[in-house]
């Protein structure tokens, strides 16, 4: 399973911009909802977070301390 | 493709206009449309033209003597691109690219101030823009002149660490955002330089920390 940027269904009012900032097509409308194709292409630029006006979409991070 | 005056009315500019004076108005306008990668204008150059984006997504945007990029802004749709050249005469502050297919509307300098001259409203519609866009910049500009944003950060970070083991806390770049009190672009920013300087690798939805007591050290210096 390929981790993709998550969508709160809620608070999206479908106004695409998600869908057209990603350079690599994993954001797509499924009838009326946005949804993810889980692709590797997806390099977590977080540019869809980014534009999204309503806050709706989140690309979080984990954050891991390296083992020495 | 005619302007469409619908769009017109959501320009801040333009608000409270009449019907029939954004019928006139429109006349001046000519739309303009490009496709994702390309350039709409380059910083330095000289502007004649006042742009407003209709649809898509712009990256507004600085270039470094490094060739670096500092994203300022992503325009949204009907907003404004580049309105500081055009009223100071000054060559424009950054570049803008499309982000997407975009659809702008244009209006030359010239026709824009016939229009100011016959509607002083749109003046003050404009000033109220602009005036709210240096509010946004000084903020910025105190984010990114006083380090201690960077510091904050840094304690956002080991302050959510996991052991990379189980599902440790997640965080995005908003929430960063949100916790140090500025906006998500100086985080980007942030996590950038911290890994520039090797104390953090960002890999896909992860954030190593390789340079645990470099980031603690970062904070102490802060305080
Ligand atoms: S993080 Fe970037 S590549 Fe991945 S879905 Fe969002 S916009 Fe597309
Ligand atoms: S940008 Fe946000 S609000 Fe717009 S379609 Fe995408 S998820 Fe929904």
């Amino acid at each position: 399973m390929i981790q993709m940027p998550e969508i709160n269904q809620d608070k999206c009012n479908l106004c695409g911009l998600c869908i057209e900032i990603c350079r690599c097509g994993a954001i797509i409308l499924v009838g009326n909802i946005v949804s993810f194709i889980e692709i590797e292409e997806c390099h977590w630029c977080t540019l869809c977070e980014a534009i999204c006006p309503t806050g709706a979409l989140t690309c979080s991070f984990e954050i891991i301390i390296e083992e020495r | 493709m005619a302007i469409d005056s619908n769009s017109l009315t959501v320009l801040s500019y333009f608000s409270g206009l009449s019907v029939a004076e954004l019928e006139v108005i429109k006349q001046s306008f000519f739309e303009k449309t490009i496709q994702r990668g390309e350039m709409i204008f380059l910083e330095e150059e000289p502007a004649d033209i006042l742009f407003f984006l209709i649809s898509g997504i712009v990256k507004l945007f600085k270039t470094s003597a490094q060739g670096k990029e500092q994203i300022i802004s992503l325009a949204r749709p009907y907003e404004v691109l580049n309105d500081i050249s055009i009223f100071d005469n000054g060559p424009n502050p950054m570049s803008a690219q499309a982000m997407s297919t975009v659809t702008l509307y244009g209006i030359k300098k010239g026709r824009l101030e016939v229009i100011l001259r016959q509607h002083p409203q749109v003046s003050s519609r404009i000033i109220q823009v602009l005036a709210t866009r240096t509010r946004q910049l000084i903020s910025l500009v105190e984010d990114l002149s006083f380090k201690h944003v960077i510091g904050r950060v840094a304690k956002i970070l080991l302050e959510h660490t996991g052991d990379g083991a189980g599902p440790g806390q997640r965080l995005t770049q908003q929430e960063m955002a949100a916790m140090a009190g500025t906006a998500r672009e100086v985080v980007a920013r942030s996590l950038k330089a911290m890994e520039e300087r090797g104390l953090i690798r960002l890999e896909r939805h992860r954030i190593v920390i390789s340079d645990k007591n470099a980031l603690q050290e970062m904070i102490n210096q802060e305080v």
